[in-house]
């Protein structure tokens, strides 16, 4: 499903954020990236959402090279992707259903259609007793959970999220791990940056450890490890 | 109807930025209407005057039919007549009433006998304003001639006063909102930096980002143009009266020639505003998108 063929990412002629990355994620994989700050977690998802382009090699995601992606054709190659971000970034002046319904209207999806599907992630996130409320009514919680299910609502077949639980309190953060699991389970690809130990060491997930832009180890079920 | 909501919440989200862009744009095509109505009627009064080339002989007391006629056979000799309209004495007062209905003081003081009999000529073509004039002024029973020859050149000069001028102001207004336009969309684009990049994440397309923006600048030149619009017909409705009173011979030739303005010609104003409208808030806001929005 996603591939890095040889990667490197370098900012200007000095700094190096990915060196010498090879990495296979298959279809339906749950896999947390771990490593401390500047690790070069941030930038290995943003290549894959095609934010950054790699220095040299290759990156692929469904067979695709993400750099022969012309940029009329970008926003549609994002549509098959999912983001969850630590802030949430949900769009203030906009209501949790607007905010969730603006992932379908990108897509030009009709407003009935939208009303219908935006109904049903809202009740199955229990976020629908909320939908008239604006993202700083919310608790961390729930605008992270507003933030989820406006990345899964257009059916992504990958989702993203850098330290989605960066914000919140070890609950809450514990909630948006299962909801995380339950995308997972229908099948949706989940590459998860954090720096959550506890959650990584009892998901027994594949863990990725990244190190000053290298991948230092890469475990089926492995732990947090970062050294 | 996404993108309208969108112009929406933008609109509302910070009022006082589409007052200012709306103010301005008021201002630019109340500027703008005023000088196309002020170019377009001034050419109207010019086009009459020119089309209607015309001198009048007025008459000195006691003159006789018979001195009339030997003027008109003199200057039918001359080729450069068309029409003659006789007006006497009484037709005089008659005109003189009309103009003056409204002021009895003034219809008190004149009788038939102090206004002059006159002989209104017309003539093939302004050029031959001059000879006729020349031809009258040489009769002894000729009191005054009159003709239009001065008023012309002068009307000609203002028309282009007032295109030169009035064209200048209008440039340098739809410069400046255009500016404003681009400036208050820019400022826009830089405070939604971080939702545009949000969106661009979620897939949104390039012009389904850009297009609120664009509309937006729309927006605020429609509505600028439109009360300015309104705010001319309001003018031209308080104007009319004082135009019309028959006191001012020359407001009053002025009001015939011009008013009642027709209400078709206004909404053809209206429409060639919108137009206007709609390209300078279009460029506006589309030079504020490629400067500040890169997608």
């Amino acid at each position: 499903m996603i591939s890095f063929k040889n990667v490197a990412k370098k900012f200007g002629p000095s700094i190096i954020a990915l060196e010498d990355i090879n990495l296979e994620i298959q279809e339906g994989e749950f896999v947390f990236l771990v490593g401390p700050s500047g690790a070069g977690k941030s930038t290995l998802l943003r290549l894959l959402s095609r934010e950054y382009l790699p220095t040299s090699g290759k990156v692929l995601v469904a067979g695709e090279d993400l750099a022969k992606i012309k940029s009329s054709q970008i926003p549609l190659y994002r549509r098959k992707i999912g983001f969850v971000f630590q802030d949430f970034k949900l769009l203030e002046d906009r209501t949790v259903f607007e905010n969730v319904a603006l992932s379908l209207q990108v897509r030009g999806i009709i407003d009935h259609e939208i009303d219908k599907e935006v109904e049903k992630t809202l009740k199955l996130f229990e976020i629908w007793e909320r939908r008239n409320l604006f993202p700083r009514q919310l608790s961390g919680g729930e605008a992270q959970r507003t933030a989820i299910a406006r990345a899964v609502i257009g059916k992504p077949k990958v989702v993203l999220a850098d330290e989605p639980t960066g914000d919140l309190d070890p609950q809450t953060a514990w909630s948006v791990i299962q909801l995380l699991g339950e995308i997972n389970s229908w099948g949706t690809t989940v590459v998860m940056a954090t720096h959550n130990k506890e959650i990584v060491d009892t998901q027994k997930r594949r863990v990725v450890s990244l190190k000053e832009g290298k991948i230092i180890k890469d475990n089926k079920e492995g732990k947090y490890e970062i050294h | 109807m996404v993108i309208f909501n969108f112009v929406k919440k933008n609109i509302r989200r910070t009022p006082y930025q589409a007052l200012t862009a709306t103010m301005a744009m008021f201002l630019a095509f109340l500027a703008f209407s005023s000088f196309l109505l002020l170019a377009l009627g001034s050419q109207k009064v010019l086009r009459f005057y020119e089309s209607k080339p015309q001198t009048i002989a007025f008459f000195k007391d006691g003159t006789k039919n018979e001195d009339i006629q030997a003027i008109q056979d003199a200057l039918n000799s001359t080729g450069r007549v068309t029409k003659f309209k006789y007006v006497s004495k009484e037709e005089a007062l008659e005109i003189y009433r009309e103009r003056n209905k409204n002021n009895p003081m003034l219809l008190e003081l004149v009788t038939a006998n102090i206004l002059p009999a006159s002989l209104e000529i017309s003539a093939l073509t302004p050029d031959d304003l001059k000879p006729i004039a020349e031809v009258l002024r040489k009769e002894p029973v000729v009191e005054e001639v009159v003709f239009p020859e001065d008023v012309v050149a002068q009307l000609a000069q203002a028309t282009k006063f007032i295109r030169t001028i009035g064209g200048s102001i209008v440039g340098f207004l739809i410069t400046f909102s255009t500016i404003i336009i681009v400036m208050i969309i820019g400022f826009k684009i830089r405070l939604k930096r971080e939702e545009i990049e949000t969106m661009k994440l979620m897939g949104a397309s390039t012009w389904f980002i850009r297009m609120p923006f664009i509309i937006e600048g729309i927006i605020y030149a429609l509505i600028g143009a439109i009360i300015g619009w309104l705010a001319n017909y309001f003018m031209i409705w308080y104007f009319e009266p004082i135009l019309v009173d028959g006191n001012n011979l020359f407001y009053f030739e002025i009001s015939q020639i011009l008013l009642p303005v027709s209400p078709i010609f206004m909404l053809e104003l209206l429409m060639a505003q919108v137009v206007v409208a709609i390209l300078v808030g279009g460029l506006g806001s589309l030079l504020a998108v490629r400067r500040y929005l890169h997608l």
